[in-house]
């Protein structure tokens, strides 16, 4: 069976490739500006170093080990320098990355490691603060570090007491960074930081949905390519405009009937971060016209949703949108810690079935016809409860496969062998490969 | 004289059973020592630690990815099988993520009346998080009155403290036994008085270890100094390994292990407030690594205890895939050589190969010995 649909590359590729780049040469290049670098993860409250001033520039962790990830040769030699370090090997691949290029000096994007001037971080998971720890045994303890414990519980248990803990930590946050950077600290910046937060993470949510759209406009292979800004800098303009304009786009492919995949005939979605060096398994599944259309981890990292009035999935409204006002600081820390703490992709931390209600909404309303479960040995934090995930959706009568791996190291992963399981599945799902 | 404490250990589901159909009460089992016992002894609830048996199972692989450690899934085997069916209850509070499964795949699997999930601050060197914790044990407190059908009164509050300080105190004082040149107990029996603790009634345990320690400084001893050694890490009660070291003219005289001296070295210091006190003990205790950081502040309490109990030599033991202790073992190993203190490195799993650690420890304790070949 041959193409169904048209398709055609997407016109702001390369916008976004161009964004992700000057991300990290303006980290590299800061002190050149006069500018600050601070070093901290996807899930920082990056918002709040915005109100330091516009030449503050991050460096999140997770996005980075991805990029060594999909350098192979690269990331060998960084896992080696670890191990050789002493740290062991099942340890998180993203921070096995990041320590990697410190112990041998290299950016991946080029040139000597840049040594942060302070250190913003979340805990999430066991490693969050950790890695950073190791960062300063590393780099050096004279690097100020500040980290944000949001380990309070799912968001429906979320109590006036729990908020608290976390807004307390952030005020903290604020003094501190204005003592260990010597600078005036700016609301009005925190609160315009704020409200893009929100403005990306809500307008993300309406690009996956449009995902619910046969064909699909957007295969996942590309969207790791787009949802990775909202790891990078999710509270920039820069970010929050780039996703207006991609969702623009994306609502005009919908319109005009563009799919990612031609060949389109069966939808499936993946779960935590694939094995980055081994992208081409999605390529792979377009053989059988299998389109990934997505994920909990792509639509739910960075995207904000909510039910809406007809019980299916969209977007969350803004705080803007809702007429909310932020006048002042606390104001600002609260909508902002409350936001972030009603993330998808975080409420599994504390009991699978809530991940596993979200898949099975995913599978029905994006209309697939299979899951591809990625137990991904590389992160404790998104493989956790998978197990439970996969019985919960074979229950509510999805088909699964699952497949080992890891996202950094890719010793950890049999590709040979993954595609063999994705022939064995399209085949239980009665999808034949295309005749090319 | 020791040996209740081994009987207790290995009879830890017979006891508990003997102990409800004698006092008719509740009984939860609980997954982390951040789980704050005073309050479940103030309800008159028995808390009761859930470790595993070390023996290889096949049951938790449809719940548990193999990529999380092999105790958090030893633990939950235990449940699946029916072995904790007489637990009234289940709780944990917050620590690290391996746990953590085991507590929400029980919830789902095993039938149980009442299941409680404790989010103990991670930034625990935060001052945000005294009055946090305290706020959450306010919660813990009425949802536990809400299951009891009974009122839990500062005056019972009170009570729990004292007997978990009591406990503390006493096991404290067993430990101070062990710094004498031959100690006149092996690590092998601190470690079961320990785990025991966990395990059983604390009133009983008190009363037990007190009749022991009046009588323990008489006990004889060997004339022949043995090695000193320290042992330190994950969550440990394998107790076969502590016995085949013990046999190589080796002793174990201090750990730092969350079945061992890191569950019971800080009081709670009573305060008008006993819900406040009771926090204020749980957030400063020698913290669990997953909670050491910023800064690491554990490494110069094992300094301490390694120089205090004048150990010569250390193992560092990780329960495999362990992160917060991966995370801490290089800065572990660092932290004893800069004073003078050599370590070897073991990988545990549910069970040890014990033909290869025994040559591994053999080798170790010759390089204490500074024994030469010629």
């Amino acid at each position: 069976m041959g193409a169904k649909y048209k398709t055609e590359p997407l016109k702001c590729w390369d916008k976004a490739k161009e964004i992700r780049l000057n991300y990290y040469k303006n980290f590299a290049t800061a002190h050149e500006k006069g500018g600050l670098r601070w070093a901290g993860g996807a899930w920082s409250f990056d918002a709040i170093p915005a109100g330091l001033g516009d030449d503050v520039y991050p460096l999140t962790g997770e996005p980075y080990g991805a990029a060594v990830a999909f350098n192979k040769d690269f990331a060998l030699k960084c896992h080696e320098a670890v191990e050789k370090a002493g740290y062991a090997r099942d340890l998180c691949s993203y921070m096995r990355n990041y320590w990697g290029s410190i112990l041998l000096n290299k950016y991946v994007f080029g040139g000597e490691f840049p040594k942060p001037d302070f250190i913003w971080q979340d805990h999430i998971c066991c490693s969050h603060a950790k890695w950073y720890q190791v960062v300063r045994d590393l780099e050096g303890k004279d690097i100020p570090m500040h980290c944000i414990d949001v380990s309070v519980g799912p968001y429906e248990e979320l109590t006036d007491n729990k908020l608290d803990y976390v807004v307390g930590q952030m005020h903290d946050g604020i003094e501190w960074l204005e003592a260990v950077t010597g600078r005036k600290y700016d609301d009005e910046k925190l609160i315009r930081a704020v409200h893009d937060h929100c403005r990306s993470e809500s307008i993300w949510a309406e690009v996956c949905a449009l995902n619910k759209t046969v064909p699909a406009p957007l295969d996942e292979k590309t969207m790791y390519s787009l949802y990775v800004h909202g790891t990078l800098n999710k509270s920039s303009k820069i970010v929050a405009d780039f996703y207006e304009e991609l969702r623009d786009e994306v609502r005009d492919r919908v319109k005009r009937g563009i799919a990612a995949v031609a060949n389109e005939r069966c939808r499936v979605m993946s779960d935590t971060q694939p094995p980055w060096a081994f992208l081409s398994v999605f390529r792979y599944l377009e053989k059988y016209g299998c389109v990934s259309v997505g994920s909990l981890y792509t639509f739910g990292l960075i995207g904000m949703w909510e039910i809406k009035e007809d019980g299916s999935w969209g977007p969350r409204k803004t705080p803007q949108e809702e007429g909310i006002e932020i006048k002042d600081r606390d104001k600002a820390l609260r909508i902002l810690a409350s936001w972030e703490l009603n993330k998808p992709e975080w409420q599994h931390f504390y009991f699978p079935q809530l991940k596993s209600e979200m898949m099975i909404r995913i599978a029905k309303e994006w209309k697939l016809d299979g899951v591809l479960l990625h137990y991904n040995r590389g992160c404790e934090g998104l493989s956790l409860g998978i197990a439970e995930n996969r019985l919960a959706l074979k229950e509510a009568g999805f088909p699964v496969m699952s497949f080992e791996g890891n996202m950094g190291d890719e010793r950890e992963f049999d590709e040979a062998q993954t595609m063999t399981r994705i022939d064995a599945f399209m085949e239980s799902l009665d999808f034949e490969k295309d005749v090319s | 004289m020791m040996e209740k404490f081994k009987e207790w250990y290995q009879k830890r589901h017979e006891y508990a059973q003997e102990w409800k159909n004698k006092t008719g009460g509740k009984v939860v089992g609980y997954f982390c020592t951040y789980v704050p016992e005073e309050i479940l002894y103030a309800a008159e609830v028995l808390p009761v630690r859930i470790l595993g048996s070390h023996e290889p199972q096949d049951v938790t692989e449809p719940h548990i990815f193999g990529m999380y450690c092999p105790f958090c899934r030893d633990c939950l085997a235990q449940g699946l099988k029916g072995r904790y069916d007489y637990l009234d209850g289940i709780m944990i509070a917050q620590s690290c993520l391996h746990i953590r499964q085991t507590f929400t795949s029980w919830k789902l699997h095993i039938p149980i009346d009442f299941s409680y999930y404790l989010p103990m601050p991670n930034n625990v060197q935060s001052k945000r998080a005294l009055p946090y914790l305290t706020g959450e044990l306010r919660v813990l407190k009425e949802a536990l009155e809400k299951w009891t059908g009974r009122a839990i009164t500062d005056e019972d509050l009170n009570r729990g403290i004292e007997i978990m300080n009591k406990s503390r105190r006493l096991t404290r004082e067993l430990y101070e036994l062990r710094k004498q040149p031959n100690p006149v107990l092996t690590g092998l029996e601190a470690m079961y008085a320990v785990v025991a603790s966990q395990m059983v009634d604390k009133n009983n345990y008190n009363e037990t270890l007190q009749g022991i320690l009046e009588k323990l400084p008489q006990r004889p001893v060997e004339k022949d100094s043995k090695i000193r050694l320290m042992i330190l890490g994950s969550e440990n009660d394998d107790t076969k390994f502590l016995q085949m070291v013990e046999s190589l003219g080796a002793i174990f005289v201090v750990d730092d292990h969350c079945t061992g001296s890191r569950y019971f070295w800080n009081e709670v210091t009573p305060n008008q407030d006993p819900l406040e006190a009771i926090a204020s003990r749980y957030v400063e205790r020698v913290p669990c690594p997953s909670k050491d950081w910023p800064e690491r502040t554990r490494m110069e309490h094992i300094k301490k205890l390694a120089q205090d109990w004048e150990v010569q030599g250390a193992i560092v033991i990780q329960q495999k895939f362990c992160d917060p202790h991966e995370l801490d073992i290089p800065a572990t190993i660092e932290s004893l050589k800069q004073i003078g203190i050599p370590a070897q490195f073991l990988e545990f799993d549910v069970t040890v190969p014990l033909g290869q650690f025994k040559t591994r420890v053999e080798a170790f304790l010759e390089m204490l010995r500074e024994e030469d070949l010629y």
